[in-house]
């Protein structure tokens, strides 16, 4: 992997790096190369409640905060941006204004490289739309100065129209931080990977896998 | 939160009956219900910090339950509401979960905006 000088990670909802990129960041942050992650809402309207139920809908948001905290801490992430969207409205807000935000994080931040979701590729219209106000933003700065993109696709049938992940990542190496990370987002994988569950989860074959290798597209521009 | 006992509902929503009340009221099968099954027509609702007022409230059902509230001009209500809190900032939460403790609909009311 390449040694990147600053990461920058954005997505719009707390526990959207757990499975398909922690392990990545924590790659970036054991190199010491600084990661800065915004994290376009609070997952507010996330639906895991437990039983008996430990939030409800006006306590998630706190909850949910607190964990991404944590996930960051084990990541290694020193700077975490709330962007303040709320959970399922992403794809009402204005492109422009939204992408106008992402820019003068870019300007400030210097990224040599963005991590995000791929538009049309990725299931959850805010994963879809945060992802199109990214490649907006990065998109309209001069091709020579634009970072380079990863995006996380995982909709079905998706490799048949953006073709197969150009990039196959190895993160055996952190898998005990990833799924200390993933483990950070209680409220939502509560009972997957705790206890027995996750002991269950590691011998697994499927699911090591999927927690072994990260996969991603880098985005190619049209022009 | 805590199961419903219909009673103390019945009583909670009578006390706010006639006041202005902001109302969250939602329907979700989650984002990725027709991922996992293409077949399956994802549908929900989701309204918050509307303004309403109502004449008549009533629980009704043997559990999960509905909850409607009769206004001057139409209705409000929700079915498959499982359990309920007043919270510390005295509002009204109702919200149903399924088996696996996922909700799947709320019905809140609030004096203030939430």
């Amino acid at each position: 992997m390449e040694k990147e000088k600053h990461v920058l990670v954005i997505f719009p909802h707390p526990d959207d790096e757990a499975f398909g990129v922690s392990g990545t960041i924590l790659t970036h942050t054991k190199n010491g190369t600084p990661v800065t992650y915004i994290c376009c809402t609070l997952g507010e309207m996330g639906r895991n409640m437990g039983s008996p139920p430990f939030a409800n809908r006006e306590t998630l948001p706190a909850i949910r905060k607190k964990e991404l905290e944590h996930a960051c801490k084990v990541m290694g992430i020193k700077d975490l941006r709330l962007f303040g969207l709320r959970d399922k409205t992403v794809e009402f807000e204005d492109i422009d204004e939204l992408a106008d935000r992402f820019n003068s994080a870019i300007d400030e931040l210097q990224p040599s490289l963005i991590i995000t979701f791929y538009p049309g590729y990725s299931v959850h219209p805010d994963h879809d739309a945060c992802g199109a106000a990214v490649i907006h933003a990065v998109g309209r700065m001069p091709k020579e100065k634009r970072p380079v993109v990863h995006c996380v696709a995982f909709s079905n049938g998706c490799e048949k129209e953006i073709g197969e992940p150009d990039i196959l990542r190895d993160v055996s190496a952190v898998a005990e931080e990833k799924i200390l990370a993933i483990q950070s987002h209680r409220s939502q994988f509560g009972a997957f990977m705790q206890g027995r569950a996750l002991k269950r989860g590691m011998e697994d074959e499927q699911v090591m896998k999927r927690i072994r290798t990260e996969r991603f597209w880098t985005y190619r521009w049209p022009d | 939160m805590q199961p419903i006992e219909p009673r103390e509902v019945q009583k909670a929503v009578e006390q706010l009956c006639g006041k202005e009340l902001y109302i969250h009221l939602e329907t979700t099968n989650g984002a990725y219900a027709s991922h996992y099954d293409t077949t399956f027509l994802n549908a929900g609702g989701f309204i918050r910090n509307a303004k309403i007022q109502y004449t008549r409230g009533k629980i009704t059902g043997n559990g999960p339950y509905r909850v409607g509230l009769k206004m001057e001009n139409g209705w409000v209500y929700a079915e498959g509401l499982t359990d309920w809190e007043i919270d510390g900032k005295g509002r009204l939460l109702l919200a149903g979960h399924n088996s696996d403790g996922k909700l799947a609909v709320a019905l809140e009311l609030s004096e203030e905006p939430f």
